[in-house]
């Protein structure tokens, strides 16, 4: 059992070195197109624990995207500046003093910090409002489809100190290396590879523990586990939180990789689609929730190019398919053939003995919401 | 202008906006109650609405309202049978399924709108008779003005709700609707059809929708995502009311409505928004289950 975990653990971890070596073989346009959507990656990974394992269906993912996004964002824009100067929309909008609340931010420290810390209080301070009554999942899927609905609404009315429907961009250096640069670019990447390695560790590592167990627990009777004495709530919010980090750093790394973070990544529309994402890769599982991001962003980018119409049809399409055919996405499907070929091998070669149900265990991830 | 004529104005305004609230909230809530079901397609049904009222509108230009309303009513509510039929009933005890499926039904329903009436959307005049406004020029009420249009909507919603009450309290098929509410093994084991009653209700709940469309495309142009910025509010009305009751809808839909009329005038719109989240999250701490929870004995709740 050791052996098999810790070939199962190397395993997980080879595609993450091999993406680590990605500037020696990938061209700058495709290093950066890695490195966006790995950053997702991170996000959709939040979500596999929220949703997939926590039976929570997050709907304000954004929020704390872009909590992230922005923390970052006001930190560049703010070292670009010269003593006295204020970042370009200020001028354009007449602010003349530099807002309390950006103060902080000239520090890379605080600002690095702020990534994770702003999200997960945000995140602590709601989950810890709506688990404490015992409020349904549904209720607090529309709870935080409004809450990304507000943050929205605001960021863009707040024109003059959060840049308005343009939101931040043309950034200059990242920690004094300016970002043109090569060694800004590999820097980044491998800072998101190592990140993201680090986030599916987490989320692995989380998983193994009694705490991640009654996670899912909970997930699939609350009741019971109440009877059995446990508290649901501080599992839901502790996963709840967890999910807003990610989704904070992913806001992070990836307003670095394209430069921009705007209220159009992290309103309504933009949380329901990085639920999407994995549910086409699959909810309950880490890895397919990357695959599943990759896959349709790779979609989005090439075919709304090409047919604008089309993509939204097609968006909807994918979304009702899934929900309906394959409740558990692509990992789902790939799991019950290689349980399929594995039975049949089995059956072929050593018609008796060992038990089937250990497969079995390994498939029965939650079909239900 | 009076202080008081300002206040009542601002009251009125409110409770126009909260009978459109209310219109678009009560399919929600129905079909919330009875079949578990979170339909993100409801705004579209709006959107319908009011694109079918445009319709009517450039057919019988002087029949916008007459024609118009019932076709958006007839119209939404058939799509909303369809609907049911072939998706919804696939879905039946996985409420946040159904979220992420009909979201999809959402998103082709706000293309199709896109392409065949086009990106910015269309407006639709109001006949004659509604443009004018009642004003009170003396008294302590001078300077009010009670715009037509504002009226009827409100006088829609009144007639809807009083419908619904009718409906639930005096006709055979309301019976049914209350009894598979309340326990739908029992009602079906007494020879309830209960899918007739589920696609009853949904059709019902669009078409209501459909309505709400109808009379916002009479204040404001139709566009294709008209629907999408209703229906974050209209969750949070059917959240603070109370998950499938018609009086908790009916308060909350006016409390929500009046309440951002009042925020917006204070403050801003966007701000608004946040001060109305706050208001609902912090009222569910006291009441968790809504303005109007139904009683129940049983454990497992959706």
């Amino acid at each position: 059992m050791k052996r098999r975990s810790l070939s199962s653990l190397l395993l997980a971890a080879l595609p993450f070195v091999l993406l680590g070596f990605a500037p020696l073989y990938l061209g700058p346009y495709h290093l950066l197109l890695a490195g966006r959507f790995l950053s997702l990656g991170i996000l959709a990974m939040g979500i596999v624990l929220v949703w997939g394992h926590g039976g929570v269906l997050p709907l304000g993912q954004g929020v704390f995207f872009g909590l992230g996004g922005y923390a970052i964002a006001m930190h560049l824009k703010l070292v670009a500046l010269g003593p006295g100067e204020l970042p370009d929309f200020m001028q354009w909008n007449g602010v003349e003093d530099l807002p309390l609340w950006w103060k902080p931010f000239t520090s890379a420290g605080v600002s690095l910090a702020a990534v994770v810390v702003v999200p997960a209080v945000f995140a602590l301070a709601l989950a810890w409002l709506v688990f404490r009554r015992r409020m349904t999942s549904v209720y607090i899927a529309l709870i935080s489809q409004a809450l990304a609905l507000a943050f929205a609404t605001l960021l863009i009315s707040q024109q003059g100190t959060t840049g308005g429907f343009n939101g931040l961009t043309n950034f200059d250096t990242l920690f004094g290396v300016p970002l043109g640069e090569d060694r800004a670019r590999i820097g980044l990447h491998l800072a998101t590879v190592g990140l993201a390695a680090l986030a599916y560790g987490f989320a692995r590592a989380l998983g193994a523990t009694q705490a991640g167990r009654l996670v899912t627990a909970v997930r699939d009777g609350e009741n019971r586990v109440r009877f059995l004495g446990y508290s649901p709530a501080p599992y839901k919010i502790l996963v709840f939180v967890v999910g807003a980090v990610f989704a904070g750093l992913a806001g992070a790394l990836h307003t670095l990789h394209l430069g921009l973070i705007s209220p159009a990544m992290v309103g309504v529309v933009p949380s329901i689609e990085m639920v999407v994402w994995v549910a086409v890769g699959g909810r309950a599982s880490l890895y397919g929730a990357i695959i599943g991001t990759v896959l349709v962003n790779v979609a989005r980018d090439s075919i709304s190019s090409a047919w604008p119409n089309a993509w939204l049809y097609l968006m909807g399409m994918v979304f009702i398919l899934v929900v309906v055919a394959t409740p558990r996405g692509l990992a789902g499907l790939v799991e019950t053939v290689a349980v399929r070929l594995r039975r049949r091998s089995r059956s072929r070669l050593a018609p008796a003995g060992e038990p089937i149900g250990e497969a079995l265990d390994d498939v029965e991830v939650a079909s239900h919401g | 202008m009076s202080s008081l004529a300002l206040a009542l104005g601002q009251l009125f305004d409110g409770l126009s906006v909260a009978s459109i609230l209310l219109l678009a909230a009560l399919g929600l809530s129905l079909s919330f109650g009875l079949m578990r079901v979170i339909n993100m397609a409801h705004g579209e049904f709006l959107m319908m609405g009011g694109f079918l009222v445009y319709v009517a509108h450039e057919l019988v230009p002087e029949a916008s309202i007459a024609l118009g309303l019932p076709l958006a009513f007839a119209g939404s509510a058939i799509l909303g049978a369809v609907l049911e039929v072939t998706l919804i009933r696939r879905l039946y005890g996985r409420p946040l399924d159904t979220l992420l499926a009909t979201w999809g039904v959402s998103l082709l329903l706000q293309q199709a709108a896109r392409n065949l009436f086009g990106p910015t959307g269309v407006e639709v005049t109001a006949p004659a008779w509604l443009s004018g406004s009642i004003a009170i020029e003396s008294g302590p009420f001078a300077g009010l003005a009670l715009a037509h249009v504002r009226l009827f909507i409100i006088g829609l919603a009144g007639v809807v709700l009083c419908g619904l009450v009718l409906l639930f309290g005096k006709a055979r098929a309301g019976l049914h609707i209350r009894a598979v509410n309340q326990n739908r093994a029992m009602a079906s084991a007494l020879g309830v059809d209960t899918r007739r009653v589920d696609v009853l209700v949904f059709a019902l709940g669009s078409g209501i929708a459909g309505l709400a469309g109808g009379a916002l495309a009479l204040i404001a142009p139709v566009t294709p995502t008209v629907g999408q910025s209703y229906i974050v509010d209209a969750f949070l009305v059917v959240i603070l009311g109370g998950m499938g009751t018609l009086r908790g809808t009916a308060l909350a839909a006016l409390l929500i409505g009046i309440l951002s009329a009042l925020a917006e005038t204070f403050t801003s719109i966007s701000f608004a928004k946040v001060l109305i989240l706050l208001f609902v999250v912090a009222f569910l701490q006291f009441r968790p289950r809504g303005l109007v929870a139904t009683r129940t004995r049983a454990l497992e709740e959706a």
